[in-house]
């Protein structure tokens, strides 16, 4: 499987709609940078990601979220990584797909 | 030129300068670049307007903690703005709606302003500097 990774902004960019339209089942998607404003609750793109959700494995970057203050906004289920998972990822992955 | 707009004593122009911040902290550069040109405009005594809307609101969100990023925060300098009489402060209502927050989720008291309001404000200004 392929690692996606997205660094821009849900709101700003067709990045993540895209990423999240093109990549298979069964997927990991980390979400990185201004890309972590994905991973948070009440977000009119939200239910976007919940329905991803149901079918790919979700992960954000903490330092990142931790950065924009938004630690206590993150969805339920996206799972948070450090620097090292984010290693960890892209070793047990075939390839890393970097929606920029 | 009429009377109102020259600056007492220094003689220098006045004018209606506004900020439009539209971009989150961090991933890019536009956020930093833009409250270092709102501080170099208060230090010229100029009348200074800074609206935030679409992902610009982000950068006044509460409990930023950078250490893990290993930039500078700069967040704290939102609130110093008082100080260089940099006081009016506007965030757009339908971004905050859009990204499920409200004037308590930001770390400076601010003006919420419909963007028909915004509208106007803007129309208002002689310069407006978007970042």
């Amino acid at each position: 499987m392929l690692l996606h990774t997205v660094n821009k902004s849900p709101f700003q960019h067709a990045a993540l709609g895209s990423c999240l339209r093109l990549s298979k089942d069964g997927s990991a998607i980390l979400l990185i940078e201004d890309g972590v404003y994905g991973a948070l609750k009440g977000t009119k793109i939200s239910s976007d990601i919940e329905n991803a959700m149901k079918t790919k494995k979700v992960y954000a970057l903490e330092p990142d979220i931790k950065a924009r203050g938004v630690q206590d906004r993150v969805l339920d289920g996206i799972t948070l990584i450090d620097y090292a998972g984010f290693v960890d990822l892209a070793a047990e992955n075939k390839a890393v797909e970097a929606w920029l | 030129m009429s009377e109102e707009m020259m600056e007492e004593g220094g003689g220098g122009v006045i004018k209606k300068f506004c900020y439009i911040n539209r971009k989150a902290p961090y991933g890019t550069i536009y956020a930093l670049e833009s409250l270092e040109v709102v501080l170099i405009g208060a230090a010229f005594e100029q009348d200074v307007s800074v609206v935030f809307a679409d992902d610009g609101i982000y950068q006044l969100t509460k409990g930023q903690d950078t250490a893990g990023i290993e930039m500078k925060n700069f967040s704290p300098t939102y609130r110093a703005l008082e100080m260089y009489d940099v006081e009016k402060l506007y965030v757009e209502k339908e971004s905050l709606e859009e990204r499920g927050m409200t004037a308590d989720d930001l770390i400076v008291p601010v003006e919420v302003l419909s963007s028909a309001q915004l509208q106007d404000l803007m129309e208002d200004q002689d310069v407006v500097l978007s970042f």
